[in-house]
């Protein structure tokens, strides 16, 4: 290696930030999967056994149909959260670009605000506006719509809201860094040519903004599936969904091996995820690198 | 033919475009020339319905289209950086427009082939944008624009991004293309050289108002203000005091210059100041006195040969500059000047202008 100091700093910089991630991801990661393989201590702990008891076990029919099913419905409900944060967080961008003005900066300001407050207090912030007798319910009956009008909390209407809710800054800030970027003599240039406004969004706008729209989806659609808190929060534990399956055996169950195996197949599943996410959008993400 | 009528356009109160009249006749070629942030981008935006004027009024073959938005007129733009949409194929670039109005998908492919041969881009209608140069791009927008035989084309400086060589090839190109499809043309540039060789006609423009409109010829010869004489080509002024004589001829008294006669023109008063303007090619140098009756003395201070001709940087008595040029010939090189020569110089009165001070800027 030569010691130009400018190679030397991006070696340091580099070491660093290898050392943060074996130690933080892959070091917990490998003890992750190292203990899926090993047996239940009596006690809760874990005893130096190999075994693959724990995997085995999900061949059982019963068990692992609870376990498709909760995954099903987490699936679901971080598809829903994914669609719903796209469908508020594109229109928010194209807002704060095109239309905020002066005010982008302020606005922007806003969309971050939120992040002051732990995140544990927004989440019960939503306990008190939805409950039957919450302030929404007070509302919709001040408009004449009868007493407690909606029964949403401890429902996933409320853990949908909730996940919406904590997601959609990831989503509208990836998304407005995209959309930034977009020239806008480009959406001239389709006006010029006859492309009204439907058009230049779907023709132009949307095409050049799907670098965002994957990031942005990452975001959501990891952290939503694996969400324990606002299913817990929200949801009052009536319908269970991965994260809370995992938190139990962890934490109720003791039971770490087989959390750890359920993890395991949980973090496989998101890395094809994430593989067929990639194998669909290949073809646009290297047109728009080329 | 697109007829643009007190035409006004401020953004948060500062005058872009100050009461524009213009006329553009069908199979025109016009350009817009003036220095940047003279409001000739802006007019262009105006015509092309990415702006809309604060007021006047704008009509295209008889309809008025000043409230059109910009996807329902049937003009179309050249811009400047080209704005060709990065995520689609050169084909898909050109058919854009033609998909916009629906039409059958077996027709586009013609009048895009069609088009790629124009621009001698045969066959390459697959290849990515980022894939091409700067002058196949800028051929490109011209096609993406005309394929769908606009009644009017606004080219906004297209070839200001590219190479002397390049430029002067296209600005060729541009011209032949459009004596060919005879669409209208309205190109904006700041270069004077593309205005003068390119255009039909010329609109000078200057602090967001037309200061004159004509052939490129009249502009040059007989230019309305002293901008654009000293815009469009090069110029030697000279402050003086107008005075017409007894016999009605008109007279510039230069101080410790002399007098000279000019053109008599319409409005010339007595008393007024303002400056006597000659353009260096017009000047003839002398190395004795010659009897014309406008005589300048000077000596040479600098001197290049270029070829065509030779520039010459002249000093007159009063410490004045003048720049002249004089075309080479074969006798000339034989009684070659030096630097430091005293020498006269000389020019019809015809080839001089006058412009009154309250209209210089």
């Amino acid at each position: 290696m030569t010691r130009n100091p400018q190679t030397f700093r991006v070696a340091t910089f580099a070491s660093l930030a290898w050392l943060w991630a074996s130690f933080l991801v892959i070091a917990p990661l490998f003890y992750v999967i190292a203990i899926s393989f090993l047996k239940r201590g009596t006690y809760g702990g874990i005893e130096p056994v190999l075994t693959l008891e724990n995997y085995t076990r999900l061949a059982d029919p019963y068990l692992s149909g609870t376990i498709l099913m909760t995954l099903g419905r987490s699936v679901w409900l971080a598809f829903l959260s994914t669609v719903l944060c796209i469908l508020v967080g594109f229109p928010l961008a194209l807002f704060l670009v095109f239309k905020a003005g002066r005010a982008r900066n302020a606005l922007f300001f806003l969309l971050i605000i939120p992040f002051w407050t732990n995140f544990l207090i927004r989440t019960y912030a939503w306990v008190v506006i939805l409950s039957d007798n919450g302030w929404l319910n007070s509302v919709l009956e001040s408009f004449g719509l009868g007493p407690e009008f909606l029964h949403w909390l401890f429902t996933p209407k409320a853990v949908l809201i909730g996940m919406f809710y904590n997601y959609l800054p990831y989503m509208a800030m990836s998304l407005y860094v995209s959309v930034e970027k977009l020239d806008v003599h480009l959406l001239e240039a389709a006006a010029d040519l006859g492309a009204g406004p439907l058009k230049r969004f779907f023709k132009v706008t949307l095409p050049l903004s799907i670098p965002g729209l994957i990031a942005g989806s990452i975001m959501v659609f990891i952290p939503a599936l694996g969400e324990f808190v606002i299913p817990d929060i929200l949801g009052g534990g009536t319908s269970l969904f991965v994260g809370n399956l995992l938190a139990q055996e962890f934490l109720t169950v003791r039971n770490w091996p087989f959390g750890a195996a359920l993890s395991v197949i949980l973090i496989l599943m998101i890395g094809l995820c994430l593989y067929l996410f990639e194998k669909v959008t290949k073809g646009k993400g290297e047109d728009l690198i080329a | 033919m697109l007829e643009v009528t007190g035409v006004t356009k401020y953004f948060s109160g500062k005058t872009a475009v100050s009461n524009i009249d213009l006329k553009v006749a069908d199979g025109e070629f016009l350009s817009i020339l003036g220095p940047s942030g003279c409001g000739k981008t802006t007019l262009l935006r105006l015509i092309a319905g990415l702006e809309h004027p604060n007021s006047g009024k704008l009509h295209l073959n008889g309809h008025d289209i000043t409230h059109l938005s910009a996807h329902k007129r049937n003009v179309h733009t050249v811009f400047q950086r080209y704005a060709l949409f990065p995520h689609m194929t050169v084909f898909d670039n050109i058919a854009f427009g033609l998909r916009c109005k629906k039409m059958d998908e077996i027709e586009i492919k013609k009048k895009v082939c069609d088009g790629l041969e124009l621009a001698n881009l045969k066959g390459q209608g697959h290849r990515a944008i980022s894939t091409l140069s700067g002058g196949e791009q800028q051929r490109v927008a011209l096609i993406r624009a005309l394929v769908n035989t606009p009644s009017l084309l606004l080219l906004d400086e297209p070839l200001g991004a590219l190479d002397l060589k390049l430029r002067l090839q296209l600005q060729h190109e541009l011209v032949a293309i459009q004596k060919r499809v005879k669409t209208t043309f309205v190109f904006v540039t700041h270069d004077q050289q593309e205005a003068l060789n390119m255009s039909d006609r010329v609109a000078v423009m200057n602090n967001s108002v037309i200061e004159q409109l004509g052939t490129p010829n009249e502009i040059y010869e007989f230019p309305k203000t002293y901008f654009v004489a000293s815009f469009v080509g090069g110029i030697n002024r000279l402050d003086g005091k107008l005075r017409v004589d007894d016999a009605g001829r008109c007279i510039c008294d230069v101080e410790s210059l002399g007098s000279f006669f000019m053109e008599a023109g319409e409005s010339r008063t007595n008393g007024v100041q303002g400056g006597l303007c000659i353009r260096p090619e017009k000047l003839t140098i002398f190395s004795r006195r010659p009897s014309s009756d406008n005589v300048l003395e000077g000596v040479i201070k600098a001197q290049s040969y270029l070829g065509t001709h030779t520039q010459f940087e002249i000093c007159l008595k009063n410490g004045k500059i003048l720049n002249v040029f004089q075309q080479n010939t074969q006798k000339l090189a034989k009684k070659a000047y030096h630097v430091a020569d005293k020498i006269f110089l000389a020019w019809q009165t015809n080839q001089s202008h006058f412009f009154a001070d309250s209209s210089l800027s």
